[in-house]
């Protein structure tokens, strides 16, 4: 479409992305004026109808939010009501739920790796089709991804919307003997993470570099997944700064920005990211010694010595070593694994409000209910990830399109080769679409 | 049944499509999760459109078209009927597509609110007052139950209809699955509250066997019998808005779990000793308060 010497490229169906979205570019004199990311994925409604619902059911209900993150939502949804009920889950019950998320990153990683994002580094539509000229790779990740749902699996009943987490625990804990022998599986699994890390580290990255704040969840011990306290790495360097969980909305606000429908986060005003790249920015140097090792070896360069990524097309890299860290957190939980005295512990309801916030495979997933006397929930907020990273995305969106249309002068580039990039630029924050649809933008603007 | 000439030319593979409308990705993501026959069967089928899965997008029409999702806008009305013109065979994946959904809980409540609850702009959202299933809107071939369905039984859906005969799926409840399993039935030993007894079979029973009563996510069973059911849930200690919650869920909007749920919180409760029959009917009418009798 060609309006003088102002172009708009609409790309209606994004595609290897979780839920429904599209692009709108536009380009003018050689600039890129405008790059959207449009979500029209249709509205679900969830922080209203978990309005009058009993305290005990957001784990189940808001873990069908996403297909391919339930564990976050349980996990998150569980921290938030403990939060406002006065309870703390820690000790094995703990661990085990470190474990069961170790389980979601490997099998989300996994998918991402090798089903979404490998196909856009060697020019295939999909994995069915890189698996022509890399069958080696993609057997490895799909058997990669089989042992994360197996962890999902045995600790959850099954991988995709686990019955088995409950408020303060579990219904059930596994016994040792259920989860010894996952050990030899996950021991395979640290071979297949390591070539992976190996093989997607030999990739072509296109030159890119991102400037936004990262925001990930941090605690002194480990690198976190499932419990941590928001931090963050300012872009340009600068001390790390943190904030309490309870007052996250205070720092990450969604704003209503006039040109467009869609909801943006601001993380104290500045646009900010969260995810893989986010969480080895602030987190990298916790990881352990192999997963460094892995890193070093990927091209990342040494976190220990303060050293991030800030190349999109390279979170690939990163997601693979947290594949790594992963398969070797889980072992060591199992390794050491001794069954807790009693599932969960006691949840009893009481009015107030509470906080939870778990690093989600593709960031920090956010909740917070209100709740009454009778543990009937009178108010719920979610904040996703994507939702949180739409803002950085465009803007990658735009650096990304303005690239190519650079590369391309004077004639402007092909449609579909912009199509493409378009869609890799999105590809690398591993959007979680069907989670953000409370951001919605659902009109049409018409030109 | 092929024959020796037909086998000598190669027959073009099998179309499949995976559609999404509104859903969690979850259903269709089963189909990623067959880590094992995933390029098998991509050998033997052409997976012609997936957008999750694939950039390629083939135009119809298609052998078998997998819809996940609910009806929830005009857009996706409008898809519903372009995917049954392009599609020889329908099938509806998972609890959203074939029952509406948790989404379809606007069903029970003024939509206009809900909007207003979570989108400070709610003129911008553009959205049906009801969430339904796919089968509301066109003819479909064969419903898969679950939220979200079984990977087995997605495997047998869809090899069923490749090798053109019925699926072998079971529309019996979970407490077969349970009995088979070998489990201690979780309501007879431990009092707790199960929805197993009215639930579709698919999942393997894996609440009872997590130590946990069945929350009825793979929607009703064939001819479920609530009227026996809710008695029970109240005796071990459900109260008649928790009964109500419980049948409101992923499955809210399939007839027979709305039809229980409406009738319980319109005052007709199931666990009043069940009257004589009379001259009026069968029972209380629904605007009788809890517990009336004759």
């Amino acid at each position: 479409m060609t309006h003088g010497s102002t172009r708009v490229l609409r790309i209606s169906s994004l595609t290897r992305v979780e839920g429904e979205g599209g692009l709108h570019l536009r380009v003018h004199d050689g600039s890129v004026t405008e790059a959207r990311l449009r979500i029209y994925e249709a509205p679900r409604f969830f922080e209203a109808f978990l309005r009058g619902r009993h305290c005990t059911e957001p784990p189940d209900i808001t873990a069908r939010v996403c297909g391919i993150c339930p564990v976050a939502y349980q996990l998150s949804a569980c921290q938030a009501v403990e939060d406002a009920c006065g309870v703390t889950v820690d000790g094995t019950l703990a661990e085990l739920r470190r474990l069961l998320y170790c389980g979601e990153w490997i099998e989300s990683h996994a998918l991402h790796i090798h089903l979404l994002h490998a196909p856009d580094f060697l020019g295939c539509a999909d994995a069915v089709e890189l698996a022509r000229s890399h069958r080696v790779a993609v057997e490895r990740g799909l058997r990669l991804k089989q042992a994360g749902n197996a962890l999902v699996e045995l600790l959850g009943g099954r991988s995709i919307h686990p019955v088995n987490v409950r408020l303060g625990g579990f219904h059930r804990a596994p016994t040792r003997a259920e989860l010894r022998p996952l050990a030899e599986r996950l021991r395979r699994a640290l071979d297949d993470a390591w070539e992976t890390v190996r093989w997607v580290s030999g990739f072509d990255f296109p030159d890119a570099e991102c400037d936004e704040d990262l925001l990930a969840l941090a605690r002194p011990d480990r690198y976190a997944i499932e419990a941590g306290t928001p931090t963050v790495v300012p872009a340009g360097g600068g001390p790390a700064r943190s904030f309490p969980v309870a007052d996250f909305t205070e720092h990450v606000v969604e704003r209503q920005v006039p040109h467009s429908t869609a909801l943006r986060s601001e993380l104290d005003g500045r646009r900010h990211l969260t995810g893989a790249l986010a969480r080895y920015g602030v987190n990298g140097r916790l990881l352990s010694p192999l997963a460094l090792q892995a890193a070093r070896e990927g091209g990342l360069g040494d976190p220990a010595e303060g050293a991030a990524c800030r190349n999109p097309f390279r979170s690939v890299v990163v997601r693979a070593v947290e594949v790594l860290y992963a398969v070797e957190e889980a072992l060591r939980i199992v390794d050491g694994y001794q069954p807790p005295p009693r599932p969960h512990v006691e949840v009893p309801p009481r009015a107030g409000t509470g906080h939870g916030a778990t690093e989600a495979p593709r960031g920090l997933l956010y909740h917070r209910y209100t709740l009454d006397a009778a543990g009937l929930v009178t108010d719920a907020r979610l904040v996703p990830p994507t939702a949180q990273n739409q803002a950085a995305i465009e803007e990658h969106l735009r650096r990304t399109a303005q690239t190519r249309v650079d590369a391309a002068h004077p004639r402007l580039p092909g449609e579909a080769e912009l199509t493409a990039w378009c869609e890799r630029a999105v590809r690398n924050h591993d959007p979680c679409i069907s989670c953000s649809a409370h951001f919605l933008e659902l009109t049409v603007e018409r030109h | 049944m092929s024959t020796v000439s037909e086998a000598l030319v190669p027959p073009a593979r099998p179309r499949l499509a995976v559609w999404k409308l509104a859903s969690c990705d979850g259903c269709q993501l089963t189909l990623l999760d067959c880590e094992d026959e995933l390029l098998a069967l991509a050998d033997r089928v052409e997976i012609a459109h997936f957008f999750e899965a694939s950039s390629a997008d083939a135009p119809g029409p298609y052998d078998l078209s997998l819809v996940e999702g609910s009806v929830t806008t005009p857009d996706a009305l409008a898809l519903v009927r372009h995917i049954r013109a392009v599609s020889r065979r329908l099938v509806t994946i998972g609890a959203c597509a074939t029952a509406g959904g948790i989404q379809a809980l606007r069903n029970f409540a003024d939509v206009a609110e809900f909007r207003a609850a979570v989108y400070a702009r709610p003129d911008y959202i553009d959205t049906l007052a009801t969430s339904t299933p796919v089968s509301a809107h066109v003819p479909v071939d064969f419903e898969l139950q679950g939220c979200p369905i079984d990977r087995v039984q997605l495997l047998e859906v869809i090899t069923a209809h490749l090798a053109g005969r019925t699926p072998g799926i079971p529309d019996h409840s979970v407490c077969f699955e349970c009995k088979r399993r070998g489990n201690v039935c979780v309501t007879v030993a431990h009092g707790t509250p199960c929805l197993g007894p009215v639930t579709h079979a698919g999942c393997g029973a894996l609440c009872p066997s997590y130590h946990r009563g069945c929350y009825g996510c793979f929607g009703p069973s064939d001819s479920p019998n609530l009227r026996a059911l809710v008695p029970l849930l109240r005796r071990d200690g459900m109260d008649r808005e928790a009964v109500v919650r419980l049948l409101r869920t992923f499955n809210a909007y399939s007839p027979a779990f709305a039809r229980a749920s409406t009738a319980l919180e319109e005052g007709e409760d199931a666990s009043a000793p069940q009257p004589a029959p009379t001259a009026r009917g069968d029972g209380p009418g629904p605007d009788e308060p809890e517990g009336a009798g004759p």
